[in-house]
């Protein structure tokens, strides 16, 4: 079979009102809430989601919020209050800063850079980039920190302080989250969660965290599909074309930095081919990468769905209780 | 105690948290059963390094020397050569 990028064409038109009638049946049926809450980062995922909603409930009964931190970025903030504009609605804003401090978030993480990088302390940034996994070695994470004076350092992180300044950093999904649900909770609304597929699939969230939702609208649109929709939807040019970050650590991160292997467009096109079952040549092809390149990329995609399995797993039990499995 | 039998006690516990040796054979596939991913390789990689006083280079992070017991135990003969 030959590959090509057309197979990831979406007719937006039919897609958003197949979306914005399940997100109704879901909504009122399934979860019998009253609308939704969406928290818009300023990115053209959860832009997607709320013009959505927006379209699925009318502005009255979704909730947007803007959640900022000490170091997430002042443009982020501002595409998300120009995207509620647009859409019509009055967001709430709430910073998180003093909450992510009086939880340890920031301390817990610069601790643990600092053991990697003696001397990290206020006034540095850093961030967490991955390496490995498109040359066939095993994935590892390094950290790349600047300091004030702008010196670059760089040096492959060990096991406890990766850990560490994961789960440092994965405070700020999960309060995130929890303010989500008191705002859904006083309104009587169900939570949106707004990964794509590639996100989805590759496990890219935080468990209880981002990972947490009641209804995930866009879970199956492969991320050019999600840029895609936001055209059709006319969102604000700068929310349309935002690219993907984490907005997570202090210096400026891209997704594909920090997890995918390749930019989001080729990992799309690798991902659906996988799924279709295409060898790697022919997507070696079209991506422009040696066959063994595609093979590893393809090894990384499989890799990253075992590692992630249990994010997606809800509790186990020792024996199933039956009587209260979901319809 | 032989290195291989240490490994695979150090892998049996650590990752698999048992103490029967009988679960793993020197050349099983470590990634391919789903015990070691990329974290995992991590605490593996921390451990050799702690236990047999070897360095490992970023290039050596790969399956090649790191995916049985058997890859490990050439892999760590060869860096303590």
């Amino acid at each position: 079979m030959t590959l090509d990028w057309s197979v990831l064409d979406i007719d937006a038109d039919a897609e958003v009102e197949r979306i914005s009638a399940q997100l109704r049946e879901s909504v009122a049926r399934t979860l019998r809430r009253r609308g939704v809450v969406v928290a818009i980062s300023g990115g053209v995922d959860s832009g997607v989601c709320a013009a959505l909603a927006v379209r699925a409930f009318g502005p009255q009964r979704v909730l947007t919020l803007i959640l900022p931190e000490h170091e997430s970025s002042p443009d982020s903030t501002t595409r998300a209050r120009s995207l509620a504009a647009h859409l019509g609605i009055q967001p709430v804003e709430q910073d998180i800063g003093p909450t992510l401090e009086a939880i340890g978030c920031y301390r817990w993480r610069d601790d643990a850079a600092r053991s990697v990088v003696p001397g990290y302390g206020p006034g540095w940034r850093m961030k967490i980039v991955v390496a490995g996994g498109t040359t066939g070695r095993i994935n590892h994470f390094r950290l790349i920190a600047h300091s004030p004076q702008g010196e670059v350092h760089e040096s492959r992180l060990g096991l406890q302080e990766y850990l560490q300044i994961v789960a440092a950093t994965s405070f700020k999904q999960r309060i995130r989250k929890t303010v989500e649900y008191f705002h859904a909770d006083r309104r009587n609304y169900a939570v949106i969660g707004t990964p794509n597929r590639l996100e989805y699939d590759q496990g890219f969230f935080v468990k209880n965290g981002d990972g947490a939702a009641d209804i995930k609208p866009i879970a199956h649109l492969y991320k050019s599909q999600v840029y895609a929709l936001a055209q059709f939807l006319r969102l604000p040019a700068e929310v349309a074309t935002a690219l993907p970050t984490t907005d997570t650590y202090s210096l400026p991160q891209g997704q594909d930095e920090f997890y995918f292997a390749l930019p989001y467009r080729q990992m799309d096109l690798a991902l659906w081919a996988l799924n279709h079952r295409i060898a790697p040549e022919p997507l070696a092809e079209v991506l422009g990468l040696s066959a063994e390149a595609a093979r590893h990329v393809y090894d990384d995609i499989r890799a990253k769905r075992r590692a992630t399995q249990y994010l997606h797993r809800h509790a186990m039990l020792v024996s199933p209780v039956s009587e209260i499995e979901p319809a | 105690m032989t290195l291989r039998t240490e490994l695979r006690q150090f892998i049996v516990e650590n990752f698999l948290l048992s103490r029967d040796e009988s679960l793993l054979g020197d050349a099983d596939s470590l990634t391919a059963q789903g015990i070691l991913d990329s974290t995992g390789a991590l605490e593996l990689v921390a451990h050799l390094q702690e236990r047999y006083g070897v360095t490992v280079q970023d290039e050596e992070l790969h399956p090649d020397n790191l995916d049985s017991i058997d890859k490990i135990a050439a892999f760590i003969e060869r860096k303590r050569g």
